[in-house]
């Protein structure tokens, strides 16, 4: 990094330490991401043009113009072509804006990135305060000024206010459940007064659906809580000194949301609070996806994110002239007359184009050529981009120096990749990626270890591969040349959803399809609450429900029984572990022997069985091996009548598989001397005054019962017969 | 309006032992010395809702409320008394009567709040949505409602119990999530789908459940007999109304009863076309919005009225709360009380008769015919009608029924003195209640006691 230093801004740096703060910010150029693969094999993501800029172009433009004085760009992968990029669009020299470059290529994660900041902190100390903390793929115009007083006025009165970040509303969709950014939807949880973020959760990743679970001390502490599903995050954040030493401290941290953010508002110990702000009338988006990527190019040839727009020099472009209709055009771009160009599109410098092409909502980048009769809607051709007569070109991105032979299709939601060449006629199905790389064979699973593999000697691999490619036959026709990359495992979904083309209808009509049997499925999960709990007073008391208690103790006990059985731990153990239970919910040696036996029939029900008599055999066989423990807590009468009613419970819950079996295990329990035919026979008493529809087991098992007494009296007579004897 | 209101006026309540008795049932319990109910007759009558009907568990206790109601406001509203079986839990207790149910909306009021909040206001609210059921949520009570004892003394330092958690939506209109309060204690889960549907919800843990609704009388009714399980209102109908908002299960909606309007009178109909251009008129809630993206959907609404925070509610639901309220309706929120107050601050009957040297403090109720010997002071308190007070008697922050007899130089502190029960001579009373007739011998000191006849 140091050969990137200008000399002469760490003088300045010096000289300015008196005076007020600097504003500082950290511009991540690596998204620690795969989601735009195979395109960032070749390119760093922010790099990689949108409405013909690069991505980083509008983030420090938008900097600049915020007001921030110093930002250090902190590169990972291509870090060479960041830095050669700065370097060309004069960044490095610009009067108001000191850009320094940090460059790692150990970091995997944002994480990594700030801890490696840390770092270097304590050599340099170039954070001097509060800073923005924001990546390299952001477009926005809001200001930050405001923002950082306020975050700079809260943590003056509260030291623990770390981070403001910014939020804007945005409604996710709510069939697909993601925002237009093509970002899951995000729920957090915002006191409405302070603005403290309480609780943040993005789907899938926490909880599939279903429900948000928020945490008990939330409302105990805050009489009021805001949560939302329309709130997007903005990934841009006021951070202090303290997130670089929190980073530090927690060496597991790497996402900054998924590991920071949820660490920070688990941890009580330190009490650190991050604080939102809602932006209204700016723009603001990260581009993370290439639904994302889609949506900001209509935004911005929206205008959304004035000045940073197409006819506009914000970041070394060349300003494009603005006609009708949101159509921007090079001043030497070609037109052919016949060629029809519609609403919403965007033609960059240089570019040539043929008879009869129809051109609406795309995005079209400089030198390319375009033949006669071309369809392109909706996509993203970038620059040098050959396309032949007659192809049609839907929802689709096209890197730079691709060759589109005549006649071919690419069909909606297709990434071609730098270079590749699609052969005549050749149909490139929906959604597929193409590359002159080959994927790599193990994809990496997880998502955060993206550019690890590839950071550095792409180009060489390029060459190589190149020469490779002649010899061999190409997936893309005899004359083309790429690979099309299989779609990694479990990421079927992602496809159409993060994909440039538009959601196709079937997709919707799926999704509504399942959001109803989800619907019903919630039904069935939701306990209605209600209908088990009797007292029907309206009265709150402030107790706790015993029932609740005991539910909880039996499925502590439960958990125990089955980690005992799986990883078979000796029975003292085990006792040891649920009288330990026992006695923290105060519970009964009967509620002991009730939930052990409970536990004990619920894993013989739930190990696999065809047939009634294997769920028998089950049932025996766990009793048998068990039966100690069990014995421990069924040493009195009443215990063991517990466990029979606990059994009688269970034979009528659902699915009543243990119904049938009800004698025949009871039988096994006597034999094996959990139970003693006293308690059998006073069960049988006691019941015996039931209901009818409490008695259908005591029914099911008379005839043991009468074989038990009528046992009994012949041992009375034995004992009779003894005592004559004597 | 086409509104009946059903008036929820429990029975011998077992939270109010010993106040409550085979002579005084709930509903009859005197809050400056005027029964609870009537607080709500009151209320309802200001509202101009006048056809009432007074729901009692227990035949006793029916005729006891029926007497009084017949004998207080006959010639004002038109109450019809309908007894049910105890312990039917106020759910039952509408399954009960359901056969008196015709009107199109229903208010259910429960008997025992003493309030100014206009029930009027929850009609409206319940109307202008066309709601399957409205609530009335009010501000928590300072105090705390929760019982006297342990307990309250360690959350006065922290904060009041909680006693509901609401979900509401951005405009504080839709009710979109309910638990109990003592669930707080767990975490709380809010389903996703109704939080996607409207996009935000405010969990409030300050709002409670003021046990005023208004129900639809088509979806109560369904519910009730869809569910025979459901025995609560609060604990069973409202949640489950308030779950399936979504995904109704109710045919509430507007075919059925344009159905019924249909045949049986226009008027109905024209009113149900009226209620929905009214929802109509503004933005489309997001329930609209949801049905409409999926067709096979049917939503109701869960509505909320929120009560001004000025405003006073309690609910005289145990003897704490019992207390609380006729120091209340004496003092801060005397104009409940409908009694006109002296310029000390307190009421003294023109017939009571006080002995020398006795002062009554400002804040006081001294009843009808009531006399106090000398060297007296009463602070605070409430003394009912014709009660013999000896002299040197202290009474500080209590209440004292119709015809007790206390003794010379007794000294009660926060205690409740039931009708006609007799307090020796220099008996010494802090925080007990006497039940009605007993007779507390002369010369003990108690604390924290009840007495009661077994």
């Amino acid at each position: 990094m140091g050969g990137q230093k200008k000399g002469g801004a760490r003088v300045s740096e010096d000289a300015e330490e008196q005076s007020p703060q600097r504003l500082q910010a950290i511009l991540l150029a690596d998204s620690f991401a795969t989601k735009f693969r195979p395109v960032t094999l070749e390119r760093p993501k922010v790099l990689l043009p949108i409405v013909n800029v690069p991505m980083i172009g509008y983030t420090l433009a938008w900097l600049e113009y915020a007001g921030i004085e110093e930002v250090f760009v902190f590169c990972c992968a291509h870090a060479i072509q960041i830095i050669e990029y700065l370097e060309k669009s004069e960044w490095y020299s610009h009067p108001n804006l000191v850009v320094r470059t940090i460059e790692s290529h150990k970091s995997i994660s944002a994480g990594d990135a700030l801890r490696y900041m840390y770092e270097q902190q304590a050599e340099t100390s170039q954070i001097q305060g509060d800073f923005v903390l924001v990546s390299g793929d952001t477009v926005s115009n809001m200001p930050l000024a405001d923002l950082i007083q306020e975050h700079r006025e809260r943590k003056k009165k509260d030291e623990k206010a770390i981070m403001t970040m910014a939020i804007k509303q945005s409604k996710s969709s709510s069939l697909t459940h993601q925002s237009r950014l093509g970002t899951d939807q995000l729920f957090i949880a915002v006191d409405p007064l302070t603005k403290q973020l309480l609780h943040y959760e993005e789907d899938k990743i926490d909880h599939p659906r279903g429900s948000v679970c928020l945490d008990k001390s939330l409302l105990e502490s805050n009489p009021s809580v805001l949560v939302s599903n329309d709130m997007q995050d903005c990934y841009i954040d006021i951070c202090s000194p303290e997130v670089l030493s929190l980073f530090e401290d927690n060496f597991d941290y790497q996402h900054l949301r998924r590991h920071f953010v949820k660490g920070v508002l688990v941890d009580d110990i330190m009490g650190y609070k991050i604080f939102t702000h809602e932006i209204h009338s700016s723009y603001a988006a990260r581009i993370d996806n290439f639904r994302s990527y889609d949506t900001v190019s209509k935004d911005i040839i929206q205008r959304w994110t004035y000045p940073y727009v197409p006819d506009i020099n914000f970041s070394g472009n060349r300003p494009l002239k603005l006609g009708r209709q949101g159509i921007y055009r090079a001043c030497d771009a070609v037109l052919s007359r016949s060629a029809d160009v519609g609403a919403s599109s965007v033609i960059g410098y240089g570019t040539k184009i043929g008879d009869g092409v129809k051109i609406l909502n795309s995005v079209i980048g400089n030198g390319c050529s375009i033949g006669s009769n071309v369809v392109i809607e909706g996509s993203y051709i970038w620059n040098n981009v050959t396309i032949e007569d007659g192809c049609e070109i839907r929802n689709a991105i096209v890197c730079d120096g691709v060759k589109i032979r005549a006649g071919a299709v690419l069909e909606p939601g297709v990434v071609l990749s730098f270079n590749v060449v699609v052969g005549r006629d050749f149909v490139v199905p929906a959604y597929s990626k193409v590359s002159l790389l080959q994927q790599p064979t193990t994809e990496d699973s997880d998502e955060e270890l993206e550019y690890a593999d590839s950071s550095s000697g792409t180009a060489d691999h390029l060459s190589g591969l190149n020469l490779q490619m002649e010899s061999k036959a190409s997936e893309l026709g005899p004359d083309g040349a790429g690979y099309i990359w299989e779609v990694c495992e479990g990421a079927h979904d992602e496809e159409w959803k993060h994909s440039v083309a538009p959601i196709p209808k079937d997709k919707l009509a799926e999704i509504t399809q399942a959001i109803d049997d989800d619907d019903t499925d919630d039904e069935s999960v939701v306990p209605t609450s209600g209908e088990l709990k009797s007292d029907a007073d309206s009265i709150n008391t402030d107790m706790n429900d015993p029932n609740d208690d005991y539910c909880y103790f039996e499925k502590e006990v439960e958990g125990t029984v089955l980690r005992a059985v799986e990883e078979n731990i000796k029975v003292d153990l085990v006792t040891l572990e649920i009288n330990g239970l026992r006695l923290s919910y105060n519970m009964e040696s009967a509620d002991c022997a009730g939930a052990t036996f409970y536990s004990m029939m619920k894993l013989a029900v739930d190990t696999p069985h065809n047939s009634a008599s294997e769920l028998y055999k089950n049932a025996a066989s766990i009793i048998t091996k068990w039966k100690e423990l069990l014995g421990f807590y069924v040493k009195k009468i009443d215990e063991q009548i517990e466990v029979i009613m606990k059994f009688e419970e269970m034979c009528q819950e659902p699915p009543k598989e243990l119904g049938p079996l009800f004698t025949q295990i009871l039988h096994l329990l006597y034999d094996k001397d959990v139970l003693q035919e006293d308690a059998i026979l006073r069960w049988a008493e006691e019941k015996a005054g039931a209901d009818e529809t409490d008695k259908v087991y005591l029914k099911q098992c008379e005839t043991f019962i009468q074989w038990l007494k009528e046992a009994s009296e012949e041992e009375d007579e034995d004992d009779e017969d003894e005592e004559d004897d004597d | 309006m086409d509104f009946q209101v059903v008036i929820l006026a429990g029975g011998f309540s077992s939270n109010l032992v010993p106040l409550v008795s085979k002579e005084v049932p709930k509903a009859l319990l005197p809050v400056a010395n005027r029964p609870v109910l009537s607080y709500v007759l009151d209320l309802l009558e200001s509202n101009n809702l006048k056809d009432l009907i007074v729901v009692v568990e227990g035949e006793d206790a029916a005729l006891k409320v029926g007497g009084w109601i017949s004998a207080a406001c006959v010639d004002r509203l038109h109450v019809e008394v309908a007894a049910v079986a105890e312990n039917v839990g106020t759910a039952g207790a509408l399954r009960a009567i359901a056969h008196h149910l015709t009107a199109k909306d229903i208010l259910i009021v429960s008997g025992d709040i003493v309030s100014d909040i206009p029930p009027g206001a929850v009609a409206a609210t319940h109307r202008r949505h066309d709601a399957a059921v409205t609530v009335m949520l009010c501000a928590q009570p300072v105090s705390g409602p929760s019982e006297s004892g342990g307990s309250s003394g360690k959350d006065k330092t922290k904060k009041p119990a909680c006693e509901d958690i609401v979900g509401l939506d951005s405009w504080k209109q839709f009710l979109l999530y309910i638990a109990k309060g003592t669930e707080i204690k767990k975490d709380t889960r809010v389903k996703k789908s109704i939080l996607c549907a409207a996009g935000k919800m405010e969990l409030r843990s300050d709002l409670m459940d003021s046990h005023i609704y208004a129900f639809k009388r088509s979806v109560l009714q369904e519910v009730l007999d869809q569910k025979p399980a459901f025995r609560s209102l609060k604990q069973d109908v409202l949640p489950y109304l308030v779950r399936t908002q979504l995904r109704s299960d109710v045919s509430s909606d507007q075919n059925n009863v344009e159905e019924i309007g249909n045949g049986k009178d226009n008027m109905q109909n024209n009113e149900v076309v009226l209620s929905q251009i009214l929802s109509n008129a503004s933005l489309p809630s997001f329930h609209q919005v949801y049905e409409s993206g999926l067709d096979s959907r049917k939503t109701h609404k869960c509505c909320v009225y929120i009560a001004d925070e000025s405003k006073f509610f309690v609910r005289l639901n145990s003897i704490q709360a019992f207390m609380d309220v006729n120091r209340d309706v004496i003092g801060d929120a005397n104009h409940l009380s409908g009694y006109s107050f002296s310029a000390h601050h307190n009421i003294v009957h023109p017939s009571a008769e006080l002995g020398s040297k006795t002062t009554v403090g400002p804040h006081c109720m001294l009843g009808e015919g009531s006399q106090v010997g000398d060297k007296c002071s009463v602070k605070r308190s409430v003394i009912g009608r014709h009660c013999r007070i000896g002299s040197n008697v202290k009474i500080v922050n209590s209440v004292v029924m119709d015809h007790a007899t206390i003794g010379d130089g007794c000294s009660i502190q926060g205690s409740v003195i039931c009708s006609n029960a007799q307090l020796q001579e220099r008996v010494t009373l802090r925080d007990c209640q006497v039940e009605a007739g007993y007779i507390v011998c002369a010369g003990g000191e108690h604390k924290g006691e009840t007495f009661a006849r077994k």
